[in-house]
């Protein structure tokens, strides 16, 4: 698949005034050992958890502090050289991917937990903290919902570039919903405070615009989050169902019931087989559906709705349905599903995932187009989704060694999500648009939502040195900022005039 | 100020333009509950969206809804209560109860329900907006979950109409709470208010409101219990609320969380908005004792309004700074006030100088020509 920037290879140079001079200016901020520019070392940075796009960058810097950051991203200002922040590495649509001849910020290096503040619900960390550590640090009495199938390595700051969902959102919310301030580093080297503990200020909504900007309008290098009660009781089961279409009513009868679980994940006989195969947790393998349903909350109610929820998969003609009997077992029901994306390798020796989105209501529809794209296609689609919110996961099982395989897979996949968009739905839930999906991006949006999209990235990053090339379908410039006819400093100065 | 209800987004559209060419200024209005708000506008004319108040969708088994800005809140509100839905935003609606949609989600106003669902913005999925270039601009989906392109949305809400006109508006509905129950403690100790409203927040995710309320020397807790079991809630409501000595009642109406919206408007006198911290309530509700204010706030939210009794104007702007200063560096946002007195006092809050110069740099690229109030907005955008 194309990489948008073009040639990768050269590695110095185009664009950026002095590739080793800034090399240099690099090292000098952040020492010699935290500056990579060795083209083998540099390998683990060429692309994220998406594998189908690669990128070489002039260096990937190490920082470990704010100022470092913002040292860094000066330089690469002064340089023009583009720039790409990174986290785990773990996103699923090329955000993270290197600019050729850009810097790649790592923050890796800075994973200090700045303040628990209980008392408050509040936690503010570096960017380079995990997911699954701020849980760890608020345990057992809080928790911190947004929980991405990678949330054990997935940091916190790729989390807020992404606007991360994950299995427990149709409750909960997304990254979005959690981020109360944020520090950022603009690219012309600005660091600001965004917000803080303190909610519901005046002004721009600038946190709001700068969660799920996928890198493209700064990075952050201090985030505060809420924490909420961790809940009383937490119950789980996994029903089973002949086909996909009693698991889908089963969902709408469980939300039409007023029922708010903490997730629903369902499952299709393709996906339960390999992850069965890899995780042995006991899903049957001949069930054409696995539907994971969890309830949270007080001990009382959560009794009382789970009873509820069991009647109605019973009503929905469950074939089978398994109750976790305690936190093993439901760690186990999770662990199946949560190893989806992994086990696909028992499938195919490729696959590609997709992350449309659709109304709950459309699911069957979905499904059946998916199904007939993939007996078009001639290619196996396992799906695993968050039913709730009709966040769609189709994984297209292909074979990259086969001539033209890997072409028809991203063909399927582009009919599968113009599908999704064509349903009322979005092109992507969780994973962002980054190189992925930017080709997709036309079919949603008109070319004044793009250039309204464009307003927001040009107040941010008038430059576009921050992540360019990914979100926007296009590249397109800032130019001058729109409104009356101001005078340029130099006319003003008498140094020049407009003609 | 002249007024014009133009009835679709290409009308918009074409009045915006015109003001654009003409260097006219814009006032964008919904049912006018919240003009007072801000410093006083000078704006050659006044764009009412009240005439596009059609509920265009409500996908009941989706529990989404696509609205013209302009549906009156409340109508909104009754179809969803139909289907047993809700739209979890219930603002205080003014002296004449017809506020907008549109006008609700520009001023990222809000209500006790803000405890359990969060502001505003967290129920907006997507949004059309109409620019100053006239361009009509959709942001956002109808799906609930979404990360294609910017948001948009987000920083619309509470923008004022400041950065455009907000056209349509695609939210997000959750199930009404059926048969929900009121859980009140009493006391005329700050500490013990301060306490069980802490208790609680750190108990349970699941109440549905958890507020505060403080007026002539006693207050109380509010809780409103709902889920699948509104009893057992209601009981760990209640418990915490005695662990902390308060005096507990629970009640079936709900007329007090009536009262709490009403506590954040003003006729006259003023009301300012703190964005505090929960864990020091006390602090606001001690504050309210000593400049003889009332008392609401979101207690597990940390946002909290006080509202001073009338006063000749240069005794409120008084009164508004003794409250800045003594809850410095919390934010602190003046709302309703006599327009002499907003014309004197930063209304909207000191903000730090490198945040204000990118919103102005939003502005500057989103309404460049300077048509929809400029100046108006924190630190004069």
């Amino acid at each position: 698949m194309g990489h948008a920037w073009g040639n990768t290879d050269d590695g110095r140079g185009v664009g950026v005034i002095g590739g080793n001079g800034l090399i240099e200016r690099l090292r000098s901020i952040c020492g010699p050992d935290r500056v990579i520019a060795h083209k083998d070392q540099m390998r683990t940075y060429e692309s994220d958890g998406l594998l189908q796009y690669r990128g070489s960058p002039l260096a990937v810097t190490l920082p470990e502090s704010s100022a470092e950051v913002q040292a860094v991203v000066r330089a690469c200002h002064h340089a023009r050289a583009p720039w790409v922040a990174r986290g785990s590495g773990t996103g699923l649509s090329g955000g993270a991917v290197p600019v050729a001849d850009g810097v790649v910020i790592a923050l890796t290096r800075m994973r200090s937990i700045l303040e628990v503040d209980l008392d408050n619900q509040r936690v503010t960390v570096e960017p380079g903290v995990t997911n699954v550590e701020i849980t760890k640090a608020v345990a057992p009495t809080h928790l911190y919902p947004p929980d991405p199938s990678s949330q054990i390595v997935c940091s916190i700051g790729g989390n807020v570039a992404e606007n991360s969902g994950g299995a427990h959102c149709f409750k909960y919310g997304f990254t979005t919903n959690y981020v109360v301030g944020l520090e950022v580093v603009l690219s012309d080297g600005t660091m600001l405070t965004l917000g803080g503990k303190e909610l519901d200020r005046a002004g721009y909504d600038l946190i709001g615009a700068f969660v799920g900007s996928e890198g493209t309008l700064g990075v952050a290098t201090k985030i505060t989050v809420r924490v909420v009660p961790a809940p009383e009781s937490v119950r789980t089961l996994v029903a089973y169902y002949e086909s996909t279409a009693p698991a889908g009513r089963t969902v709408s009868d469980i939300v039409a019931a007023g029922i708010v679980p903490a997730a629903i994940e369902m499952m299709d006989n393709a996906a339960i087989g390999a992850c069965e195969d890899a995780t042995h947790a006991g899903y049957p393998k001949d069930a054409g559906a696995a539907l994971i349903v969890e309830l949270d909350g007080p001990e009382g109610e959560c009794e009382a709705r789970f009873e509820d929820v069991v009647a109605i998969c019973k009503r929905n003609h469950a074939t089978n349905i398994r109750i976790a009997s305690d936190d093993a077992e439901r760690q186990l029901i999770w662990k199946a599903r949560k190893a989806a994306f992994a086990a696909m390798g028992r499938l195919a020796p490729n696959y590609y995932v997709q992350d449309g989105v659709i109304p709950r209501t459309r699911l069957p529809e979905a499904l059946q187009r998916i199904d007939d794209l993939s007996e078009e296609y001639g290619l196996l689609v396992a799906n695993v989704f968050h039913a709730g919110d009709g966040n769609l996961h189709p994984l297209i099982c292909y074979d990259g060694a086969q001539a033209g395989e890997a072409e028809r897979a991203e063909k399927l996949a582009g009919l599968i999500v113009e599908a999704c968009i064509e349903l009322g739905g979005s092109l992507t839930g969780e994973h962002g648009i980054g190189l992925d999906k930017k080709r997709y991006m036309t079919k949603m949006f008109s070319d004044q939502d793009l250039a309204a999209f464009q307003a927001l990235r040009c107040a941010f990053d008038p430059d576009q040195l921050a992540n360019p090339g990914k979100v926007m379908p296009s590249p397109r410039l800032c130019g001058e900022v729109p409104g009356p006819y101001r005078r340029h400093p130099l006319e003003q100065a008498g140094v020049a005039e407009r003609f | 100020m002249d007024k014009r209800s133009p009835s679709s987004g290409e009308e918009i559209s074409e009045l915006v333009q015109d003001a654009a060419r003409a260097g006219s200024t814009v006032r964008v209005s919904g049912g006018g509950t919240k003009l007072g708000w801000g410093p006083p506008v000078e704006a050659d004319f006044e764009l009412s969206i009240t005439a596009m108040d059609e509920v265009l969708e409500h996908n009941e088994g989706d529990l989404t809804a696509v609205l013209q800005a302009g549906v009156p809140f409340h109508r909104a509100q009754a179809r969803f209560a139909d289907a047993s839905q809700m739209l979890a935003l219930d603002p205080p609606l003014g002296e004449r109860a017809e506020a907008t949609i549109g006008g609700v989600v520009a001023a990222a106003d809000q209500g006790p329900l803000r405890h359990r669902y969060g502001p505003v913005r967290d129920q907006v999925l997507g949004v059309t907006l109409v620019l100053a270039d006239g361009s009509v601009v959709r942001s956002g989906s109808k799906v609930i979950k979404n990360v294609a392109g910017y948001d948009l949305a987000k920083l619309f809400c509470g923008s004022f109409g400041t950065l455009g006109v907000i056209a349509e508006v695609v939210v997000r509905l959750h199930p009404a709470p059926q048969d929900p129950l009121t859980v009140v403690g009493r006391s005329d100790d700050v500490h013990a208010l301060a306490a069980g409203a802490a208790l609680l927040a750190h108990r349970l995710f699941e109440i549905e409101a958890l507020d505060v309320f403080w007026d002539h020397g006693s207050g109380e807790v509010l809780a409103l219990a709902a889920g699948g079991a509104p009893d057992k809630q209601a009981a760990v409501c209640a418990a915490a609320f005695s662990e902390a000595g308060l005096e507990v009642s629970t009640e079936e109406i709900r007329d007090r969380w009536a009262r709490q919206r009403a506590m954040q408007r003003a006729k006259d006198g003023a009301v300012v908005r703190i964005s505090g911290l929960p864990a020091q309530l006390e602090r606001v509700l001690e504050l309210a004792r000593a400049v003889g204010a009332s008392a609401v706030g979101r207690a597990g939210v940390g946002v909290s309004w006080l509202k001073l009794p009338n006063a000749p104007g240069d005794e409120l702007v008084g009164s508004i700074e003794e409250i800045r200063s003594a809850l410095s560096p919390w934010p602190v946002a003046v709302l309703d006030a006599p327009e002499a007195v907003r014309a004197k006092v930063d209304v909207w809050g000191q903000q730090d100088k490198g945040v204000v110069e990118l919103m102005r740099r939003v502005k500057q690229r989103f309404d460049g020509a300077g048509v929809f109030k400029p100046g108006y907005f924190v630190g004069g955008v």
